[in-house]
């Protein structure tokens, strides 16, 4: 049973990383109908950033503050200006594809300008383990919750309970009548964009110190948050958040309890059989029939 | 592209077969191989471009039956049997396994099926991985041999790139044949409205397998040619990005447009390799370029030149009208 509970909180720990990433996933698709196939690569992304800012002489506080900021200006307002904003009116397929070509461009950036190898990445938690109903739990794994935990409530906060939140609502549900009623609907198309980049480089934060700074870093952490959107649910931040924490835990289960080799189809079995069955998701609104 | 004239249109064709045919006589091993692979991408792409361009299913699993054409082609003539035969094995797989795949898109549209697809890529690309029995696992199988077609070997790169070109050849024409079909008719008409279709008497249920089936089956002729032309293969070539990859060729090239497969794999396979010069850059300006090109025109390039040849239709039109007015006020 104690090898139950160690794998229930790393896969939690995962499962959250996958949440946030996977809520600023929904956020943009919510808003601006945009399938971000780059999203994994904005994860893998701000770290660089931030060993960049460390290799000319930043501390590490200052470090990632710059990180932040400089992923909310490229991966939120450059990508939307650049990339997005062009191409929204032409439907979601060729906006689709030109990130998947972001998404090599990125790689590639990384690659050449910084590094092909993997990078060690500072923690922002002290390494070591705590006891917890006699387990050991390792202080990466609470310090990855608690963050993850309170990014998530505090998105949650904003999106429900302030006068912002609302209009960001407004606007992605009804663009139409949000801007009728006086929402500043491209403002807050902008501000998911700059959520979704703050999210991205949180995640990175969170995630580089256990799997290492790596170009390619992206591509698993960019599907497993993709699948994390859709079993949840697409259109639902909370669906994103559920689905996150679950795929994190099923992942690390079927590890330990199918077979290392076939872990990665548990997931992709589970996600063909939610959208077949409940392709909202599990805890999505249906979407109209476009016919 | 009904601006050209005909008989210009069929001189172009023949022009560009014949230079397919005339100019890599001289080209060294390298230049050969990746002309051999653009026509291999090429009918991959022109699969995807039946399911996605003409029947409108989006997948993200075409890659996988390149794999899935690719072991067959490996397993098979690694034991002694010759290529059209596995070719044929390749084929029924693929159709078979698309047809499956197609279920999923009689219940979900859209973005959803393109998660499922995507989840069977993965799944396939680990089958690959995994069963080792089968496809050797991460250590692939070597050694494929390449035919004997009428009792000439292909063994040299020269031959092999014309069994490459000739079985593109064919290809493209059942593909020219097939759109050209009521059941190319019907593809459109399930891309168009699927309801109005329905409501017209098509079978929608029984076309949008079709469309998934045969789009996979040129995926596995490919993937049968991919094997011997590498003479080795391994899970890694076949995993998501292929899928993805192809996917982007179909767009970039102009999906639902006869020759936009031709064009996307020649910008995919061949615009790299004419940006190498450019050293580690290639890929970043390859990706680039992709983005330009679809922010100006998401349809593609021969959206370009569809968009192009309207503009001037519509000029020539509206002049005509002017000339035809001023006539009349002048008869006045």
């Amino acid at each position: 049973m104690s090898n139950l509970f160690d794998l229930l909180v790393a896969g939690l720990a995962t499962g959250a990383i996958y949440a946030l990433v996977a809520v600023g996933f929904t956020l943009l698709w919510q808003t601006s109908q945009t399938i971000n196939f780059a999203q994994g690569e904005f994860v893998m992304l701000p770290a660089f950033l931030m060993l960049a800012a460390m290799h000319a002489g930043a501390p590490f506080w200052l470090a990632i503050i710059l990180g932040i900021l400089l992923s909310m200006i490229l991966l939120g307002l450059g990508f939307k200006m650049l990339l997005v904003d062009p191409m929204m009116r032409h439907g979601v397929l060729p906006l689709a594809i030109a990130t998947m070509a972001l998404a090599i461009g990125l790689k590639e950036a990384v690659k050449q300008f910084f590094s092909a190898e993997a990078s060690p990445f500072p923690s922002i938690v002290p390494t070591g383990d705590v006891s917890i109903f006699g387990h050991a739990v390792s202080l990466q794994s609470i310090g990855v919750l608690i963050v993850a935990i309170l990014a998530v409530v505090g998105l949650t906060t904003l999106l429900n309970r302030t006068s912002l939140g609302h209009q960001m609502q407004a606007a992605a549900q009804n663009p139409t009548v949000a801007r009728i009623i006086g929402v500043p609907v491209e403002r807050m198309i902008l501000l998911t964009f700059l959520i979704n980049a703050f999210l991205v480089a949180l995640a990175s934060l969170l995630i580089t110190p256990i799997y290492l700074a790596k170009f390619s870093s992206g591509e698993v952490l960019g599907q497993a948050a993709f699948i994390a959107a859709i079993v949840g649910g697409f259109n639902q931040v909370r669906g994103a958040i559920a689905g996150g924490l679950l795929i994190g835990v099923l992942d690390n289960l079927a590890a330990a309890y199918v077979s290392t080799q076939y872990r990665a189809a548990v997931p992709m079995i589970f996600l063909i059989a939610v959208i077949l069955f409940r392709p909202q998701g599990l805890l999505g609104r249906a979407e109209e029939r476009t016919v | 592209m009904t601006g050209f004239a005909k008989p210009l249109k069929i001189a172009l064709g023949l022009a560009v077969i014949a230079g397919l045919i005339v100019v890599p006589m001289n080209f060294n091993r390298y230049g050969l191989f990746i002309l051999s692979q653009w026509a291999v991408m090429s009918i991959a792409a022109m699969g995807l471009n039946l399911t996605l361009g003409y029947a409108g299913q989006v997948s993200l699993a075409q890659g996988a039956f390149v794999g899935i054409g690719a072991y067959a082609a490996a397993i098979m003539t690694t034991h002694g049997w010759p290529l059209p035969a596995a070719i044929l094995v390749a084929i029924v797989l693929s159709f078979a396994v698309g047809w499956v795949l197609g279920y999923p898109a009689l219940r979900v549209q859209h973005h959803y099926l393109a998660f499922v697809t995507l989840a069977f890529s993965t799944l396939a690309f680990l089958v690959f991985r995994n069963e080792s029995w089968l496809t050797g696992g991460i250590y692939g199988i070597s050694n494929i041999p390449r035919p004997h077609i009428f009792g000439i070997a292909t063994n040299k790169p020269l031959p092999f790139y014309y069994v490459c070109l000739g079985t593109l050849a064919i290809v493209s024409l059942a593909v020219w044949w097939l759109i050209r079909s009521p059941w190319g008719r019907a593809f459109m008409a399930l891309r168009e409205n699927p309801l109005r279709a329905q409501s017209l008497g098509i079978d929608t249920r029984r076309y949008t397998l079709m469309a998934f089936a045969i789009g996979s089956a040129l995926g596995g002729v490919a993937g049968a040619l991919y094997a011997p032309l590498t003479q080795y293969i391994d899970p890694v070539p076949f995993n998501l990005s292929l899928s993805l990859d192809l996917l982007m060729m179909v767009i970039v090239g102009g999906a639902g447009f006869y020759f936009g497969p031709f064009l996307g794999a020649m910008i995919a396979v061949l615009l790299p390799e004419w940006l190498r010069f450019t050293e580690g850059y290639y890929l970043m300006l390859y990706a680039i370029a992709v983005m330009l090109l679809l922010i100006w025109s998401p349809t593609g390039i021969l959206g370009i030149l569809d968009r192009y040849l309207a503009e001037r239709r519509t000029k020539a039109a509206s002049a005509l009208r002017a000339v035809a007015k001023s006539r009349l006020e002048t008869a006045q």
